[in-house]
């Protein structure tokens, strides 16, 4: 089979694989790919057509296809070679990339292969909810395309377990297309998804959140009839005779998303066990030289001006590691404890400025994040609100580093 | 028109798909009531999909006698309908001098029953044959195999379809009448379809069905049996199927480890005794019981391979209090002249389904004189995966058919192509759920996240259906409610 060389293969036409593309572009880095499975570019924000998109990155608000578009638009102008409903199905650790397309079965050797593939949805089946299985059952993701992308109406009377920021944006999105929300029944003591979000899509709307519940059975033969919530404790156990019987015809579940990464697997990509993404030091890449990461397949990100962030870094490492130059060697581990969900990235080398990437496991106020190598605090930050929901992106100077010791991110 | 048939089968679960395809070996007409939409809804693909070797019968028994002979010419019927089948063996491990005993008896039995290969193994042979089934003793069973219960049973409907019989689905039989040496069979849609034979093959509802013809003496008690299903990662850590050793009081195997032929792990399954016949809801108690007896044989299992659960019912003859197995019925009563009753068919149901549906042809051999079909073929071509070919032959496929080269099942790398195959399979499929349990597409860790929209989207397609009109599984289960505003 005719194998086809390029300097770098990007895995997903996102925001991610397309800031990417464009820095490498601009880096001179001129004989690249998108491979994207989809029809068009662009990635999960065509189906975002809520805004709030780019304020951080364009000082706007956009919409999702908008903020897709001025990228989609540039990579046509600067005439990046991008391949749609092309499917990745094998990738080795010598960087062979195999798609499946319409035109064929197509083979690339990178030099260069950047992880950009995004993130999928919990389901059901992942937090194990008892009950029958009918239909009326979605994933928030997958609601919003039936009604975004295909106009197709899902149900009437909603339930949204979840309140993760796709589960919050379609109880307005259901709402504004006639839907009745019932609730939004939350496990934690606090919300997941973001405090605008909780604003703009429950309160404004007059839509419940009840904190410290949980779904705990569904009910339906053919069509989903009723869902049981009741109250959990500490432990997240359900708390026997608070159950309250909702009648609805639909269940969304916004449980929470898992970076993408089985064709990482099959490179022999080492995943964290927390993000679920690669491990990857501060140029971004993984334990498999020159193959990168950004964007939700690393780590699940807040906002999306960040991800696009996030795939431009990658792409100024990876333009260098294709011209040959070598980069510092990141021997120093980054940590974390039980305070920090995640820290990407978990490896750096102590010659450069990085910037740190985390978020908190548990909402504090007047919280701080703290730096240390061995006893001593190296850096310190404070914040008046530690939210899980938000990412907290860090710079951490080179001068503050102090020796070639690990590094512990904690809560203070 | 009038419905008119040689005979009639009530039900197309796995029995009557295989008793339909048994009589088109012969100039019968025949015609298929199934009360859900598509093959293979309830018991019949509810299970683990082991092809039992036969040592857990009573010798003598009919069930005995099936399992061994549909374990023994299972690579036969295999190959001819096309379908994936691995013997791989199992394991049955105890360990305490108590267990020993059980599992020589168990031994003696099959080998009366005339299972081959049975031997009782030592600790150092389990690890050599799975390093990590715990257990100081074990009886293996080399004959012991695994299918896709699902993809079977639709391949045998396939085959009697090819070979002539007709399927209704969504026909729910509500009354039988005898008229003039003919059976009048009334659906609930107020059909009527009118056979010189009838074969009640109704799983579950067997014992109903046997009352519209006046036999009342049979009761199915509905024993459900929960299980879940891991990640195809968890692979990694089970090679053969492990059950503990039976537990006589039980109704079913016990909680066991099974490896499935598309390479998920299944654990399960639970057993508890119901008061209806289609209540395949899941509990907590049940779930946290198959999590800790799980993760106890196997503490590699993490919670994150646990990808869905499901349950199934066991059609059993025996009361909770009774327990153990009843043998199955399979009968013909004089006064109710050409009928056959299947009742009490549970596990080893699966296994048994072929050499039951030759001892009904037997019983109407005895009868009348049966006319072969000239024109019986066997063979049924199953829809090609691609993703376990070559990379050249993908190539090969995608020239010859670019449908092959859009893949709409990302977690399980299933192509537009083979979608498209089970929307028009031979059988018709009405439900996303038909595609799923054709193609595996959607039976992923994603379960659905990526294809389920493009899935419903091909039906609405293909059929021309009204977004209104797509159904995930069950009759009244409709997935939309209409367009957006």
């Amino acid at each position: 089979m005719n194998i086809i060389k390029k300097d770098a293969v990007i895995l997903g036409g996102g925001p991610a694989g397309l800031a990417a593309a464009l820095k490498l572009k601009e880096k001179g880095i001129d004989n690249i790919i998108i491979l994207e499975r989809e029809k068009k570019t662009g990635g999960i924000l065509r189906q975002c057509i809520h805004d709030g998109f780019g304020i951080v990155r364009f000082k706007e608000a956009l919409s999702g296809p908008e903020y897709a578009d001025r990228f989609v638009q540039e990579v046509q102008r600067q005439n990046i070679e991008v391949q749609t409903e092309a499917t990745v199905i094998g990738l080795t650790n010598d960087k062979i990339v195999t798609a499946a397309t319409k035109e064929g079965l197509k083979k690339y050797q990178a030099k260069v292969v950047i992880l950009t593939m995004g993130c999928r949805e919990r389901t059901r089946g992942a937090i194990s909810i008892p009950g029958t299985r009918p239909a009326g059952v979605y994933t928030a993701g997958v609601a919003q395309s039936y009604i975004n992308l295909k106009n197709i109406m899902i149900g009437k009377k909603v339930v949204i377990l979840g309140s993760g920021d796709i589960g919050l944006i379609m109880a307005r999105r259901l709402t504004l297309e006639g839907a009745e929300v019932l609730a939004v029944i939350e496990k934690q003591p606090y919300p997941s998804g973001l405090p605008r979000n909780i604003e703009q899509c429950l309160n404004d709307y007059n839509i419940p959140l009840y904190l410290s519940h949980t779904v705990t059975n569904i009910q339906g033969k053919e069509r989903l009839e009723s869902v049981t919530v009741s109250k959990v404790d500490e432990k997240g156990q359900a708390i026997e005779g608070t159950e309250k019987e909702y009648n609805c015809d639909t269940l969304i579940l916004s449980v929470g998303l898992i970076p993408e990464n089985e064709l990482s697997l099959q490179a022999g990509v080492e995943l964290h066990p927390r993000t679920k993404g690669p491990i990857v030091d501060e140029n971004l890449q993984t334990n498999v030289e020159g193959i990168y990461a950004a964007g939700n397949v690393l780590h699940v990100h807040d906002l999306v001006d960040f991800v696009s962030i996030e795939g431009e870094k990658l792409a100024e490492s990876a333009a260098k590691y294709i011209k040959g130059e070598k980069g510092y060697e990141s021997i120093i581990p980054v940590t974390t404890d039980h305070t920090i969900n995640n820290v990407v990235p978990q490896k750096i080398s102590g010659e450069q400025d990085v910037e740190i990437s985390l978020r908190v496991s548990k909402p504090s106020k007047d919280g701080q994040i703290i730096m240390q190598q061995g006893n001593k605090v190296i850096m310190m930050k404070k914040f008046k609100k530690l939210n899980p929901a938000e990412m907290i992106h860090i710079k951490l100077k080179k001068e503050e580093i102090q020796s070639k010791e690990e590094i512990k991110v904690v809560v203070g | 028109m009038k419905q008119q048939y040689d005979v009639i089968i009530i039900g197309s679960g796995v029995v009557g798909s295989a008793i339909a395809r048994e009589l088109t070996r012969y100039e019968f007409k025949i015609g298929v009531l199934e009360k859900e939409l598509d093959v293979v809804c309830e018991t019949s693909g509810r299970n683990s999909g082991v092809i039992h070797a036969g040592f857990n019968n009573k010798p003598g028994s009919l069930m005995a006698k099936f399992c061994v002979e549909g374990c023994l010419g299972f690579d036969k019927v295999a190959k001819e309908l096309d379908i994936p089948f691995k013997r791989i063996g199992k394991l049955v491990t105890g360990f305490t001098d108590e267990d020993m005993e059980i599992l020589k008896k168990l031994k003696e039995q099959g080998d009366k029953n005339g299972v081959p290969g049975l031997r009782i193994i030592s600790e150092e042979e389990i690890k050599k044959i799975d390093p990590n089934v715990a257990g100081k003793v074990a009886l293996y069973s080399p004959m012991t195999g695994i299918v896709n219960p699902f993809i079977y049973t639709i391949a045998l409907a396939e085959n009697a379809y090819q070979n002539g019989a007709v399927f209704f689905f969504g026909r729910e039989v509500v009354a039988i009448q005898r008229k003039e040496e003919c059976y009048e069979v009334t659906t609930k849609n107020n059909e009527k379809y009118y056979a010189k034979w009838l074969i009640n093959s109704a799983g579950l509802n067997s014992d109903q069905i046997a009352r519209m013809v006046g036999i009342t003496d049979y009761t199915i008690y509905p024993c459900r049996g929960e299980y879940f299903i891991l990640d195809q990662k968890a692979s990694a850590y089970l090679k053969v199927p492990a059950y503990p050793v039976p537990n006589k009081k039980e109704g079913g195997l016990g909680v066991h480890l099974t490896p499935t032929i598309d390479g998920n792990v299944l654990i399960g399954p639970s057993a508890e005794y119901l008061d209806e016949k289609d209540n395949y809801a899941a509990t907590k108690e049940v779930m946290d019981k198959l999590v800790a007896e799980g993760t106890k044989i196997l503490p590699q299992i993490k919670r994150e391979h646990f990808i869905r659960n499901f349950s199934g019912i066991r059609p059993k003859l025996v009361e909770k209090e009774t327990g153990g197995y009843a043998d199955f019925v399979i009968e013909q009563r004089e006064e109710i002249p050409n009928m056959i009753n299947l009742i009490g068919i549970e596990s080893p149901g699966l296994t048994s389904a072929v050499p039951i549906a030759r001892y009904v042809v037997e019983k109407m051999k005895q009868k009348e004189e049966l006319k072969e079909n000239q024109n019986f073929n066997p063979i049924r071509k199953g829809i090609l995966n691609f993703t376990e070919q070559t990379d050249e032959r993908k190539a090969e496929l995608i020239k010859e058919n670019p449908n092959y080269g859009e893949i709409i099942c990302r977690c399980e790398s299933i192509t537009k192509q083979e979608i498209l195959e089970a929307i028009h399979n031979p059988l018709g499929v009405e439900t996303v759920t038909g595609v799923k349990n054709r193609t595996r597409a959607m039976m992923g860790r994603c379960q659905g996240g990526y294809c389920q929209t493009r899935i419903a989207e091909l039906i609405i397609q293909e059929k021309q259906k009204k977004v209104e009109e797509v159904i995930y599984s069950r009759q009244q289960g409709k997935m939309f409610v209409g367009g957006v505003r």
